[in-house]
């Protein structure tokens, strides 16, 4: 397929925008300047760039505890985002999410779900508000592989199916459900064999190939826009990085983090980028300057911003 | 559902032709006028109270259903952590419209469809309760929580369903009222003195309230007045109206269903106790049902489930017991 050199070079953009806004909050986080605990997507780039860029505006996404990656693909500021990380009253939820909520329906992402498997019925169901209102949108429900294991997986998947709704079920499976592996927890191979179950199709893809899974994402928003329901696609992928704060990955074999290190997308795509004659290093060195400008500016107005009143807790708990 | 077109029903057998139209027949007929906006779905309870918050958050009004309130357990993870902080973790950005129906109280079906689960919700902030005990205010009720730009949860008491057609209930008490044709709501949080008295308060709701009227009935043949009041909403709760009742009566009783510890009336008890403290002459007296499971033998669900009597006994407790 042939693409657009902005488009492929914005991909770029992107996924290093959230490895470094990620590296950013990591160092933040152990200099003890950042609140909270987080779980960060270092590895994980591709998918959640890949998957955002074959959607439109008005299409939405719900997340997980896990859910920074998703929200920058899917055009949440980086200002809002690191505000709501520091807890202050600029944060995208004003101080009220934190990491694992951050998120802005007006800019179609609801605001994160931390309960494993707990955004599969709500993504359904907005799924399921587009067909009522017969509005030509989609729902995209991220997830780890370890909600595959979940009850409201099972039963959402299937209700997606029955009513072939217009939502994409994405398994980003970094292969461990916090520090058990998959392998432990599952006996099919590929997770998207449970699709079979419920008579949708299930596609597994590199998910550290970000074309592929573009392309595979395109597919799935497609079948899901014209009205034949759901798909199961799978992204396999790898976390370099800890579940969440200071995990030292112990658990995972050396061997294979070294090879996952090899395989991380963000290498591979700039190789690609470079090998194909799309981009020049300069080019590829110029977006992550330009992006860390931005983290340094939104680190910069985080950190000046005000912190909520501790009253203002009362608020919003009704409309 | 005529008057707004994003109100749609969602449930388990709410709209099957030749079903029951929901277990207890509260939907029936209704997908012969609303057959796009009537949804049947599998059994999945956490699965439909989540489909139902994801479409509330994009503009729809659900009315999502569970047969018997204990499934509303099933749900627990949608109900407890997504629908009641769904807008607070937004920072008041999403709005959840989303009315949830669940049938109360024990009817001869043991412990799996018998609870009275209400105190359990009472504590989740978040969420808006009611419990209508009367026609006239389930449908003003219903109307209220479907205009509502809040999560609202409605407690229902089997044996308010009506003591007529097929899925009557033996023991249902005859509930009925003046319906108006015409539209009204009973707004949220908005209690009502079901019966004027003097000596006691009685707060009482669903099914209890019934039988608190029956109590004073029998307390005014021992020249016991008392004053009987249905909260109608548990959240948000008419401080108001108890306030002034029991300025005036100056001794309350609290009756529930549920279970005593953690229950209705310890809470509004204690609260009753902070805020009522000059004019209280007794402790408030506290009607519930013992901390078992419901059990199913007739004797023993009777025995269970807070009668006419211990009512009576526990007003004629606090009102003699203080010198009334």
């Amino acid at each position: 397929m042939a693409y657009d050199t902005q488009f492929l070079l914005g991909l770029y953009r992107q996924m290093v925008l959230i490895r470094q806004f990620e590296e950013r909050v990591k160092f933040l986080f152990l200099e003890g300047v950042m609140p909270g605990t987080i779980h960060q997507y270092q590895g994980q780039e591709a998918v959640a760039v890949g998957v955002c860029s074959a959607l439109e505006a008005q299409d939405v996404i719900t997340s997980t505890h896990r859910p920074h990656g998703h929200a920058l693909a899917k055009g949440l500021s980086i200002e809002s985002l690191m505000g709501e990380l520091f807890g202050k009253v600029t944060g995208c939820c004003h101080g009220k999410g934190g990491s694992m909520h951050v998120g802005d329906l007006e800019k179609g992402m609801v605001p994160a779900i931390a309960i494993v498997g707990g955004g599969v019925p709500i993504a359904t169901g907005i799924g399921l508000s587009f067909k009522l209102r017969q509005e030509p949108r989609v729902a995209v429900c991220f997830m780890g592989d370890g909600a595959t294991n979940e009850g409201a997986f099972h039963e959402a998947v299937n209700m997606g199916a029955i009513w072939s709704l217009p939502v994409v079920y994405v398994i980003e499976n970094n292969r461990y459900s916090a520090s058990t592996p998959i392998c432990q927890t599952a006996r099919v191979e590929r997770l998207t064999e449970r699709a079979h179950a419920y008579g949708i199709p299930g596609v597994t893809v590199d998910g550290n190939d970000v074309l592929t899974v573009h392309e595979a994402a395109q597919v799935a928003v497609e079948r899901a826009r014209s009205g034949a329901g759901p798909t199961l696609l799978e992204a396999m992928t790898y976390r370099i990085t800890g579940h969440s704060r200071r995990d030292p990955c112990l658990y995972q074999p050396e061997e294979e983090r070294k090879q996952a290190l090899a395989e991380e997308p963000i290498g591979r795509y700039g190789a690609w980028l470079l090998a194909e004659g799309t981009a020049e290093q300069a080019a590829l060195d110029q977006a992550r300057a330009e992006v860390d400008a931005e983290i340094e500016e939104a680190v910069r107005a985080a950190q000046a911003a005000p912190a909520p009143a501790p009253e203002a807790a009362l608020e919003d708990v009704f409309a | 559902m005529a008057r707004d077109e994003r109100v749609f029903c969602i449930g388990e057998d709410i709209g099957i032709p030749g079903g029951w139209g929901g277990a207890f027949t509260v939907t029936l007929g209704l997908e012969q006028d609303f057959r796009e906006r009537i949804i049947d779905t599998p059994i999945s309870e956490a699965g439909l109270f989540g489909v139902a918050l994801g479409a509330a958050i994009m503009g729809l009004r659900p009315v999502a259903d569970v047969q018997y309130g204990d499934f509303l357990f099933c749900a627990m993870d949608q109900v407890v952590n997504q629908i009641a902080t769904m807008r607070y973790m937004s920072g008041g950005k999403v709005t959840v419209p989303l009315v949830m129906r669940a049938p109360v109280g024990a009817t001869g079906r043991g412990a799996q469809h018998a609870r009275n689960p209400e105190a359990i919700f009472y504590g989740i902030p978040g969420l808006k309760i009611v419990c209508p005990a009367t026609a006239y205010d389930a449908k003003g009720l219903l109307k209220a929580a479907v205009r509502e730009d809040n999560p609202v949860l409605i407690f229902e008491h089997k044996l308010l369903y009506g003591s007529k057609g097929a899925r009557a209930e033996t023991e249902a008490l005859d509930a009925s009222s003046e319906v108006p044709e015409e539209d009204y709501v009973v707004p949220l949080g908005e209690g009502i003195v079901r019966r004027e008295g003097t000596h006691v308060t009685v707060i009482a709701n669903l099914l209890m309230m019934h039988r608190a009227l029956l109590a004073a009935e029998r307390l005014a043949g021992e020249g016991i007045s008392a004053e009987v009041i249905d909260p109608r909403s548990l959240v948000p709760f008419d401080w108001e109206l108890v306030e002034a009742s029991v300025g005036k009566t100056m001794r309350a009783v609290v009756v529930e269903e549920g279970p005593r510890t953690g229950g209705i009336g310890a809470e509004i008890a204690a609260s009753l106790a902070e805020r009522m403290s000059d004019y209280l002459l007794a402790p408030v007296g506290r009607v519930a049902s013992p901390d078992i499971p419901v059990p199913f033998a007739p004797p023993m669900e009777e025995f269970y489930r807070p009668t006419v009597e211990r009512i009576v006994e526990a007003a004629r407790g606090v009102v003699v017991g203080s010198g009334g």
